[in-house]
């Protein structure tokens, strides 16, 4: 049960970076390689904007993302523009190789060993069947807030109809009135945002380093095929589901823990090639 | 002619490397409905779709409103007043009937309220939750006419609406354009189908091998229904 418990923490960032993913890829049809690096930035903005300028922990929930969207927002505008009428390969070598020059940026000034980031709240929660530490209860409840808040903003509102249209059938919408370009560069901004708020969330729970991102984005990948590309309520009942699996396979087979998300992507692949949540194209 | 809404001349096109358009001319007066025939291939729709700026490369001068629209993107071209209904009649799956209604911004004052829509097509009130394309085809054409009704667009660009279609639906659709032309709506309508062009339009042009061959007005079609006959090959 305890497993369980620690499972959905980590569900929940499986969650919240999946749906960056999907929301990037339904719009841009780039795979953001560079969202593991985005999430370091997220971690090392909090980290920084407290050593530096003294900011607090729930100031940093919101700047930090602001201020990774708009490294993302500028990446779009600069670079990723450019490529979209190119192949898929293009897509993952640009975003690959800015994860290595953002990660290796902050390997050069900061090392890689880490820094840790004080919890911003401390103590335990009596769940009843464990002591788990409310920081994470916290973390959990926000992600399940945030994910939810992105469906609805997407499924439910009128900008986010612009999204699922233009995520169709872009040159229609535009022929509409709709500057999709402009919605392109918002959407980016916002998946990069999302990367950046689970890193401000994982600070206080891992230690802030150039290399947080890499192996964490590894298993969101398998999440995100796993879910279906591009489909939003796919990566979130996915990202959670697979921390919980994860986590019960700590109980039952400790060293498949790490190797059983993967395992899952493989049968999954094989029944159902467009993931759980996916349409074929 | 003097209140032209919208005036193309020496409009070319092209897809990548393939020359479609080759100086097309024609001009559509205000409040005036008027139709582009001609065979498969003639490019009728490249003409919509270059008026409209989703063709990107192309010449030539396209004014609307007196001013000039090519060298402009799709959405600033929408936005000074121009709804466009592709033939693919391109409904949004991931959107429900009422979505697809609301989608296209309003561009201009002076469109049509939903309930103005609804109570022209009634079907699509019916089924205003369904996914947009669990719609018959005669209902999914509804759709994409209703659509651009609401912006406030003063010309309506309709490719083909009747494609493949029923009588009974190509009647009432005739039906629709003629109320939409009576509320004082200019419209450029696409058509393979002459006998339904000449019973809604003011005036027809004949398009050719990327160019404006011809252009009879519609009293005048049934004395030259030889000629029209053969420049449609049918």
């Amino acid at each position: 049960m305890a497993q369980v418990a620690l499972g959905l923490v980590n569900g929940a960032f499986y969650a919240m970076l999946s749906l960056g993913l999907a929301v990037i890829f339904g719009m841009l049809n780039v795979i953001n390689f560079t969202h593991g690096a985005q999430f370091m930035m997220g971690a090392f903005a909090a980290w920084l904007l407290l050593g530096m300028l003294d900011v607090p922990f729930w100031a940093s929930l919101v700047l930090a993302p602001l201020i990774v969207g708009l490294f993302g927002v500028i990446i779009e505008r600069l670079l990723l523009k450019r490529i979209y009428h190119l192949d898929h390969l293009y897509g993952f070598l640009l975003t690959f190789g800015m994860a290595l020059i953002i990660e290796g940026l902050f390997q050069w000034k900061w090392g890689s060993s880490g820094a840790p980031y004080p919890a911003p709240i401390t103590g335990g929660t009596d769940l009843g069947f464990m002591i788990m530490p409310t920081y994470r209860l916290f973390v959990v409840v926000a992600a399940l807030v945030i994910c939810l808040a992105t469906w609805y903003g997407i499924e439910r509102t009128r900008l986010g109809a612009y999204l699922r249209a233009a995520t169709e059938n872009p040159t229609l919408v535009r022929a509409f009135g709709i500057n999709v370009p402009r919605l392109i560069t918002l959407t980016y901004g916002l998946g990069v945002a999302l990367a950046a708020l689970a890193g401000v969330l994982a600070a206080p729970i891992q230690q802030v380093s150039a290399l947080m991102g890499t192996n964490l984005v590894l298993v969101v990948f398998a999440v995100v095929v796993i879910g279906g590309m591009g489909s939003i309520m796919g990566s979130i009942v996915t990202g959670f589901g697979l921390g919980l699996i994860e986590g019960l396979t700590k109980v039952y087979y400790p060293p498949a823990s790490n190797t059983v998300i993967f395992v899952v992507m493989a049968l999954v692949l094989l029944v159902k090639p467009a993931g759980l949540f996916g349409q074929a194209k | 002619m003097a209140d032209a809404l919208l005036k193309v001349a020496g409009l070319q096109a092209w897809y990548g490397e393939s020359h479609i358009l080759h100086g097309v001319g024609f001009e559509v007066g205000r409040g005036e409905l008027v139709t582009l025939l001609g065979r498969n291939g003639a490019g009728k729709t490249t003409t919509l779709k270059s008026v409209m700026g989703i063709v990107e490369k192309r010449a030539g001068s396209v004014t609307f409103e007196g001013r000039e629209t090519v060298g402009h993107p799709s959405d600033e071209i929408a936005r000074q007043g121009i709804g466009y209904c592709p033939e693919e009649r391109g409904i949004f799956s991931s959107l429900n009937v009422e979505e697809n209604l609301l989608l296209p911004p309003a561009v201009k004052a002076g469109g049509m309220s939903l309930a103005e829509i609804y109570q022209l097509f009634p079907n699509l009130w019916e089924r205003r939750r369904s996914q947009g394309t669990k719609l018959s085809g005669g209902e999914q054409q509804m759709l994409a006419i209703g659509r651009i009704l609401r912006t406030g667009a003063t010309l309506l660009l309709l490719d083909e609406p009747t494609e493949g279609l029923a009588p009974v639906i190509v009647q009432r659709i005739g039906e629709i354009i003629r109320q939409l032309k009576g509320r004082g709506f200019t419209i450029l309508l696409v058509e393979q189908n002459f006998h339904f062009a000449a019973t809604v339009a003011d005036r027809h042009y004949v398009m050719e091998d990327g160019k404006v061959v011809d252009m009879m007005v519609s009293a005048d079609v049934q004395q030259n229904i030889g000629k029209l006959q053969a420049y449609l090959g049918v």
